[in-house]
């Protein structure tokens, strides 16, 4: 069974009022435990709508979300559904409640009714994994940007979540937070089994991952891995969207008449293509 | 003419336990027409920075002139300095609050004094600038656009007030590739066609490496570079000091470099990268050297 499962999802904004809008429209998709799954699409494509029905804060208006196969438009399903799966959003600063960090990160856990040393061990062993612990006592609007979705990622870990659901985390970080927001999900994805929906504008954060998902216009229009979706650079220019740097550059080398044979999607492969070009 | 910033101190929440310096002597000259891009990670006083520019934040110690005029100050000439900069903050949709996207942008403008007729048509000058056609979006709810949309509505404000100084704060950050790349044409050529002056924080060096005339890295509330981008991408050492990266392509012809290809390394752009790389590996044919 997949972890996640979307048969012929349609969800319609406003139904029945003049500003009716159907942003999801017959979605079919798997996603399998312990994936790392990327979502790409332009603004307004429908991939932050996909993701909230993924931990049932939407529900379909038609077909169906299944998750483990639980049926989220079913009410009785949303806390279990909800403890499986996390949302992590783009503004840390809207997601973060608490004065102290380990407060903060134990408010889920302290909500669903969880013993105080319990709480504290799932804070302590939640706070280890984003590798945020010394910042235990801290005040969060003190922390930077890619310190704050650690922290948002660690309370959604002190829920013991089995799929991390991340709305474009990176989007409002400077380079190094970024790095850290990305290697801290990998590592969670590979050491723990986590199961990542990260959704992206950022072409090289999609090379990551096991499986890319792309949107338009609330459709899913194309599937597959890094190395298969970029393999056809104009046909994602032509969707609104990029590919790597390294994909580019290849490319165009490639045009220019360089034996590059491979598929590139990172710096590590394009310079190992160049370098056997003697 | 110019805005010149001159031994700038900020101190957040003074004289309690949180007490920060943000900004420590911080000494620039902003040249005129041209397109200064600011860097620097999270902290580093980028923000904190550009809000002295139209007066928002009052400086601890030193002074903002704006073409030899301080920002601060009751005088209609202070008032008339701090009107000149155009503010565009991050995640400007937030600010959207009229009824219909024509409304909107046109509430900067009113506010200043203009005619009508003046509003009018400094609309659709601003909406043809972002790209927002006039008929099909003047009467739209901005509430009920996309957030790409949404942004260019909120930029369009801005750019209806006709400022000689524009200053946008991050102002790609969360559009799609696509949108970005509009976005930025856009400004390029309001700047081109206008000759005003912008400023612009980024984190997006690839972005500045295209972009901009002349670039400031800030860290720790003090400037630590500032140059064209070819003078501050080539000290890698101090925009790794500052937390950030040189552009993608750079560090892939680096790295290149390191492998033992005879290839520049003084490229920032991806045509350059194109033309270094064939060029290194086409002597690499003719000669053969290299340890990979």
């Amino acid at each position: 069974m997949a972890f996640i499962e979307c048969k012929n999802l349609s969800h319609v904004y406003n139904k029945g009022l003049e500003n009716e809008y159907k942003a999801l429209d017959g979605i079919n998709l798997k996603i399998h435990k312990g994936e790392f799954v990327t979502i790409l699409g332009t603004n307004g494509s429908g991939k932050s709508t996909l993701a909230k029905h993924f931990n049932a804060l939407l529900q379909p208006t038609a077909g169906q979300c299944l998750v483990e196969g639980m049926d989220t438009g079913d009410e009785k399903n949303l806390w279990d559904i909800r403890g499986k799966v996390g949302m992590v959003f783009q503004n840390p600063d809207n997601q973060i409640i608490a004065a102290i960090v380990e407060d903060d990160v134990g408010f889920g856990p302290e909500n669903i009714g969880m013993e105080p040393h319990e709480i504290r061990r799932w804070v302590t062993a939640a706070l280890k994994a984003v590798n945020m612990e010394e910042f235990r006592h801290f005040a969060p609007h003190l922390l930077s940007g890619g310190q704050k979705q650690r922290i948002a990622i660690a309370g959604a870990l002190a829920m013991n979540t089995e799929c991390l659901v991340l709305d474009e985390p990176t989007a409002m970080l400077d380079p190094v937070g970024r790095q850290e927001v990305i290697s801290t999900v990998q590592r969670l994805n590979q050491r723990q089994g986590i199961t990542v929906i990260n959704i992206t504008h950022f072409m090289e954060e999609a090379a990551l991952s096991d499986r890319v998902l792309v949107m338009k216009q609330g459709k899913l229009v194309q599937e597959g891995k890094p190395e298969e979706i970029f393999q056809n650079i104009e046909a994602m220019k032509k969707l609104g969207l990029d590919v790597p740097v390294a994909t580019e550059l290849a490319y165009r080398l490639q045009k220019k008449g360089l034996p590059i044979t491979k598929a590139i999607t990172n710096q590590e492969a394009l310079i190992e293509a160049l370098c056997q070009l003697k | 003419m110019s805005i010149e910033i001159k031994n700038l101190k900020h101190i957040y929440m003074p004289r309690t336990p949180y007490e920060r310096l943000a900004l420590d002597d911080v000494n620039l000259t902003i040249p005129q027409g041209k397109i200064t891009a600011i860097a620097g990670h999270t902290g580093s006083g980028k923000s904190t920075l550009i809000q002295h520019l139209n007066g928002l934040l009052e400086p601890a110690e030193g002074q903002v002139l704006v073409d030899g005029v301080s920002v601060i100050g009751k005088k209609p000439e202070n008032k008339k300095a701090r009107r000149s900069v155009g503010m565009v903050f991050q995640y400007p949709e937030h600010q959207l609050f009229e009824e219909t996207v024509a409304k909107d942008i046109a509430f900067g403008p009113r506010n200043y004094g203009c005619s009508e007729e003046d509003i009018q048509q400094r609309v659709k000058a601003a909406m043809d600038f972002v790209k927002l056609d006039y008929d099909t979006y003047k009467d739209r709810s901005p509430f009920q656009l996309s957030g790409g949309q949404m942004r260019r509505v909120a930029i369009a404000g801005v750019v209806a007030l006709e400022t000689p100084y524009l200053v946008l704060d991050e102002p790609t950050a969360g559009l799609d590739p696509v949108g970005r790349e509009e976005l930025m044409n856009g400004i390029v050529k309001l700047h081109k066609k206008k000759n005003n002056t912008v400023i612009m924080v980024s984190h997006s060096m690839d972005d500045i490496a295209r972009f901009a005339d002349h670039v400031i890295i800030m860290a720790h509330g003090r400037v630590l570079l500032e140059g064209t981008p070819a003078q501050v991408f080539s000290r890698e050492d101090f925009i790794h000091q500052a937390g950030l990266e040189v552009p993608r392509v750079t560090a892939i012809v680096k790295a290149l470099k390191a492998e033992g290809v005879a290839v520049a390394t003084d490229v920032y752009n991806m045509e350059d990268a194109v033309k270094a790389i064939w060029q290194a590996l086409a002597k690499k044919k003719a000669g053969g050297a290299g340890k990979c």
